[in-house]
C-alpha cells in the first residue's frame, strides 16, 4: 500500500438543471479540488450547502447522485484512479475499499429487511467474509459503538430501533466489509445534541480502534474540530482553506473561515416581564387521540407583549405538541390558555377570525409552506384581502412594504418560491405571518433547515422586525446557541415537562438540573479536547441513545 | 389485540359489510330495469289474464323489501333461486360455468402476472434506454386495441392461417388439462395482452419511486448490481402497489371476460350472463352479479391485507 490511501487532484463535477420556464443547462458544481488523505488518518470536509462537500465525499467512491457527472480530473484510491476503471471495478471498490455513512440513517436503511441483513451485505457480496463471519464480525462491531444488546439487534427492523441507535447500527455497516476509508456524510447532523455525542464518540472510537481513514462531511465545524486530523474548507466548489485541524480552528487565515469560526453575532438584552402577557398557558396536559401517555404534562408558560420566549428541548419532549395546542389544532385534556386578555377555545373550530389573525405561525419548511404555483405577491398578499379586505392598489402598496421590511424589495412581486433561496423563502412567510398584523408568531424551528450565517440573517431580521411591529415570539427550537441570540424567557421541555423556566440569564446560569446541564454542555464547542471533556463530566445518560 | 390483527379484521367487515350493499343496489338496479319477465316468457300475443297469472306464480307481484330477504336467505345458504327462463336451478347451472370462467382466468393470471412485473422489472432496468420504451409502447398498444378485436385478429393468423390452436374455446369434463390448455390458448392470450400494460406500468412506476429512496443508494454503494438493487432492495417495498393492480386486472379477469367468452364461445360465466339479460331472466342476472361484485370485493380485500402484512412497521411492532 502507498502511502496516500486517497489521492484527488483537480476534480471537476458538473451537473445539470433544469431552471423553470429555461433550457437544461450544464453547470460546474465543484471547480478543481485536490487534495491527499494517509491511511487512518481523518479528513474533514465543512462548507455550508451548495458548497460541494457531498458531492466530493461520493465522488471518492466515483458515484453522482442524481444528474452529477464527474467532468474532470482523478481521483486515485490505493493507487489506481478510479475514474478510469469500468463499472466492474467500481463495483469492486464500492463496499469494500470504500464506504459510506449516509445524514439519514433512517433513510439509508431499507424499511423491509433486517438490520443484519443490511449490515453485513456488502461484507458477503463482496466476499471479504462469508456470512457467518460477516455477522460475528457485526456483532463485534455493535458492541464497540455502545449499542444495547449487540448480539440481537441485529434481529430487528430499521423501525425498532431509535434514530441514534441507527446511526451507529450504519456506522457498523460502513466498517463491516473492513474499508480501508469510510466517508462520513453529516453523520450526526440530524441528531439531537445529547445523542449526537455520543454517536460523535462512538465513531470517533471506532475509526481509532480499525485504523480506518475517513472523509467526515459536515456544515459544523466545532463538530468536525472533534474528530479531523486535517480539514478543508469549502465553498461553492472551491477550495477556500486546507490546513490541520489546529490551523484551521486556532489560526484562520481566510476570513471566510474566519466567519464560521467566529461565534454568532447577534446580541440581545434581555426584557424584563411586563404585568400582563399577551398568552398565558395554564396547566395544560394533553395527549394525541388513540395514545395512552401524555405528551404534554401540566405546563404552565407566560409570553410578554413584544418578547420573545424560547420553548427548547429534544425530539420527543413535546415542545412541537405544546404550539398544536395553543393554535387549537389538539385541544388540551386538562387546562386553558388565554390569549390577550380573552380565554381562546380550545378547538381551533371554535375560534374568531380576529384570534386566527392575532396568532399567526412560521414553520420549520418554508418550501413546503407556500404554495409553489403562487406568486410572492400572492402568497403575501392573501392574509391582506382575507383579514382586512384589501385589493388593487392598496393592497400591492402593503405587499411593496412588506417587501421592504424582509430586505427583499418590490422586484420579488412576480416570483415563485421555486426561484428563491431558502433563507428567502423563510423571509416571504414571515412577511405572510406579519401580514396578518398579529400579536404573537410561533416560530417552528425556523432555522433549523438552513445554513448558519443564512440562520443569523433570518435571526437578526426576527428581532428587528419586533422592535418595530411589537410582536411577541414563541420560538420553539433545539438549537441552544439560538436561543441564547433571541430569547427573552426560556422553557426547558423535557418528556412533556417544563423542566425549568424563567428569564434567560437565570435558566442558562447554574446551578443546573441534571437535565439542563446536559443540554447545556453538549452543545459542541469550537476547541481541541471538548468531546472527551464533556463525557468524562457527565451526570446523566441523554434520553436518545 | 396487536393492531395487526385489529387492521385484519377491520379490513375484512368492512368487505362484508360492502358486499352486503351490493346485494342491495343489484336487487334495486333489476327491479327498476324496464321490461317483463312474464312478457318475455308468454311473447307477444300473451293475454293479460295469462300474464297475471304467471306474474303471480313468479312472485314479482310481492312486496320488494320482502323479496330482497328472501333471496339474501337464499343466496346466503348458497339457494340462488331458479332461473324462470328453463326453471333450471341456478347455482347448479352456475357451478360448472364458474369454474370454466375461473380456469380461464387463472391460466390467463398464470402467463400475465410473472410476464408483467418481469417486463416492469426490465423497463425500470433499462429506464429511458430502447428496452423499456419498446416494452410501452408495445404493452400500451395492445392495451388500446379493443379486445374482441385482438380476438379477431389472432383467430385469423393463428387459428385459421397457422392453425396452432383452435379458434374456438370448447371445453368439457372429459379432456385433459393438456387438452384443456390447448384449447384455450388464444383467449389466456387475449386476456394476457388486456391485462398487461396496467400491471407492468404500475410494477415499473411503483418500482421507480421507490429507487428514489435514500435506502437504495446505500445499495448502490454497496458495490451491489443493477439487479441485485432492484430485486433484494426496490421490490420488496414496491410490493403493495403492485399486489393492488394485480388483484384488479385478476378481477377484471373473472369479470370483463364476457366479451371474450362470446368471441371464443367459451361456456363461462359471462356467455350465461349474456344469454339470460336478453331473456330478462332476472334471478340469473341477479345471481351473477352477486358473484362478480364476491370476485371483486375479495380480490380488492386481498390486495388489501397483502399491503398490510407487507409493511414491516405493522409485521413487527415496537
Amino acid at each position: 500500500m502507498s502511502d496516500t490511501l486517497l489521492k484527488v487532484r483537480d476534480l471537476k463535477i458538473g451537473a445539470t438543471i433544469f431552471p423553470p420556464g429555461e433550457k437544461p443547462r450544464d453547470i460546474e458544481i465543484v471547480h478543481g479540488v485536490s487534495f491527499d488523505l494517509a491511511p487512518g488518518k481523518v479528513l474533514g470536509l465543512i462548507g455550508e450547502s451548495g458548497a460541494g462537500k457531498s458531492t466530493i465525499g461520493l465522488a471518492s467512491m466515483a458515484y453522482g447522485r442524481g444528474g452529477v457527472k464527474i467532468t474532470g480530473g482523478e481521483v486515485w484510491v490505493n493507487g489506481r484512479d478510479i475514474l478510469k476503471g469500468g463499472h466492474k471495478d467500481i463495483r469492486r471498490l464500492r463496499g469494500a475499499e470504500v464506504t459510506y455513512v449516509s445524514q439519514s440513517a433512517a433513510a439509508s436503511f431499507n424499511p423491509a429487511k433486517k438490520i443484519m441483513d443490511q449490515v453485513v451485505e456488502a461484507a458477503v457480496e463482496q466476499k471479504k467474509f462469508s456470512r457467518k463471519d460477516a455477522e460475528a464480525r457485526a456483532r463485534v462491531l455493535f458492541a464497540k459503538l455502545g449499542l444495547p444488546d449487540p448480539d440481537n439487534i441485529g434481529d430487528r427492523y430499521p423501525h425498532q430501533v431509535s434514530g441514534g441507535q441507527l446511526q451507529r447500527c450504519m456506522t457498523a455497516l460502513a466498517l463491516c466489509p473492513e474499508p480501508d476509508l469510510v466517508v462520513f456524510d453529516e453523520p450526526t447532523t440530524a441528531l439531537d445534541v445529547t445523542t449526537q455525542i455520543d454517536v460523535l464518540m462512538a465513531i470517533k472510537e471506532a475509526i481509532r480502534d480499525t485504523g480506518v481513514a475517513a472523509l467526515y462531511i459536515t456544515h459544523d465545524l466545532a463538530v468536525v474540530a472533534q474528530v479531523s486530523d486535517d480539514i478543508m474548507v469549502l465553498r461553492m466548489g472551491n477550495t477556500v482553506e486546507y490546513g490541520n485541524v489546529d490551523q484551521i480552528i486556532n489560526d484562520p487565515q481566510e476570513e471566510y473561515t474566519k466567519a464560521l469560526v467566529s461565534v454568532r453575532s447577534i446580541e440581545h438584552e434581555e426584557k424584563a416581564p411586563t404585568p400582563d402577557p399577551v398568552l398565558s398557558v395554564r396547566n395544560v396536559t394533553a395527549r394525541y387521540k388513540g395514545t395512552q401517555f401524555d405528551v404534554l404534562k401540566n405546563v404552565n408558560v407566560d409570553l410578554y407583549p413584544g418578547q420573545t420566549l424560547a420553548v427548547v428541548g429534544e425530539s420527543g419532549s413535546g415542545k412541537s405538541t405544546l404550539a398544536r395546542v395553543i393554535t387549537g389544532l389538539l385541544p388540551p385534556r386538562e387546562g386553558e390558555i388565554e390569549f390577550a386578555g380573552r380565554k381562546l377555545s380550545p378547538d381551533l373550530k371554535g375560534r374568531s377570525r380576529e384570534d386566527l389573525r392575532e396568532l399567526q405561525m412560521i414553520y420549520q419548511m418554508a418550501d413546503v409552506a407556500m404554495n409553489p404555483r403562487q406568486t410572492v405577491g400572492t402568497i403575501i398578499g392573501r392574509p391582506l384581502e382575507f383579514y382586512f379586505g384589501m385589493r388593487g392598489a392598496e393592497k400591492k402598496k402593503r405587499i411593496i412594504e412588506l417587501l421592504d421590511e424582509i430586505e427583499l424589495g418590490e422586484k420579488f412581486i412576480d416570483r415563485y418560491p421555486a426561484e428563491l433561496s431558502g433563507g428567502q423563502k423563510q423571509r416571504v412567510c414571515i412577511a405572510r405571518s406579519l401580514a396578518a398584523k398579529p400579536k404573537m408568531i410561533i416560530c417552528d424551528e425556523v432555522t433549523s433547515a438552513l445554513d448558519p450565517l443564512v440562520a443569523d440573517g433570518i435571526l437578526k431580521l426576527l428581532l428587528d422586525l419586533q422592535k418595530i411591529e411589537d410582536v411577541a415570539y414563541l420560538f420553539i427550537t433545539h438549537d441552544l446557541a439560538t436561543v441564547r441570540a433571541i430569547s427573552d424567557n426560556i422553557a426547558v421541555m423535557y418528556q412533556g415537562q417544563v423542566q425549568r423556566y424563567g428569564g434567560k440569564s437565570k435558566v442558562l446560569s447554574p446551578p443546573f438540573d441534571d437535565y439542563t446541564d446536559l443540554l447545556l454542555s453538549s452543545v459542541p464547542e469550537m476547541r481541541l479536547g471538548w468531546l472527551e471533556e464533556v463525557i468524562a463530566n457527565r451526570k446523566m445518560e441523554s434520553a436518545g441513545n | 389485540m396487536s393492531p395487526i390483527v385489529k387492521l385484519l379484521a377491520q379490513r375484512i367487515a368492512l368487505s362484508l359489510l360492502l358486499l352486503l350493499l351490493i346485494s342491495v343496489v343489484i336487487f334495486a338496479g333489476t327491479i327498476v330495469l324496464p321490461g317483463d319477465v312474464a312478457q318475455s316468457i308468454l311473447g307477444q300475443s300473451a293475454t293479460p289474464e295469462a300474464l297475471a297469472n304467471l306474474r303471480a306464480e313468479l312472485g314479482v307481484n310481492d312486496p320488494p323489501v320482502q323479496r330482497y330477504f328472501a333471496w339474501l336467505f337464499g343466496a346466503m345458504q348458497g339457494d340462488l333461486g331458479t332461473a324462470l327462463t328453463s326453471g333450471q336451478d341456478i347455482a347448479d347451472a352456475l357451478s360448472n360455468r364458474l369454474w370454466n370462467t375461473l380456469f380461464l382466468a387463472f391460466w390467463a393470471a398464470m402467463v400475465a402476472v410473472p410476464l408483467a412485473i418481469f417486463l416492469g422489472l426490465l423497463a425500470v432496468r433499462f429506464k429511458d434506454r430502447w428496452p423499456d420504451k419498446l416494452i410501452s409502447a408495445v404493452t400500451l398498444a395492445s392495451i388500446s386495441i379493443p379486445e374482441f378485436l385482438i380476438g379477431y385478429v389472432l383467430m385469423y393468423f393463428v387459428a385459421v392461417k397457422l392453425q396452432w390452436a383452435p379458434s374456438v374455446a370448447m371445453i368439457n369434463d372429459s379432456m385433459s388439462l393438456l387438452d384443456k390448455l390447448n384449447s384455450i390458448a388464444l383467449p389466456v392470450a387475449v386476456l394476457t395482452l388486456v391485462v398487461l400494460a396496467h400491471m407492468m406500468r404500475m410494477t415499473r412506476a411503483a418500482i421507480l419511486n421507490v429507487m428514489q429512496s435514500a435506502y437504495i443508494e446505500t445499495a448502490e454503494l454497496k458495490g451491489l448490481n443493477a439487479f441485485q438493487v432492484i430485486y433484494r432492495h426496490a421490490f420488496p417495498n414496491a410490493v403493495a402497489p403492485i399486489v393492488n393492480v394485480v388483484m384488479l386486472n385478476l378481477a377484471y379477469l373473472v369479470v370483463g371476460v364476457v366479451v371474450i367468452e362470446v368471441v371464443f364461445v367459451y361456456p363461462g360465466m359471462g356467455q350465461y350472463l349474456v344469454d339470460h339479460v336478453s331473456k330478462r331472466d332476472v334471478p340469473v342476472v341477479q345471481a351473477c352479479g352477486l358473484i362478480f361484485a364476491a370476485v371483486y370485493i375479495g380480490l380488492n380485500m386481498i390486495a388489501d391485507i397483502v399491503a398490510i402484512l407487507s409493511n414491516p412497521r405493522l409485521r413487527h411492532p415496537k
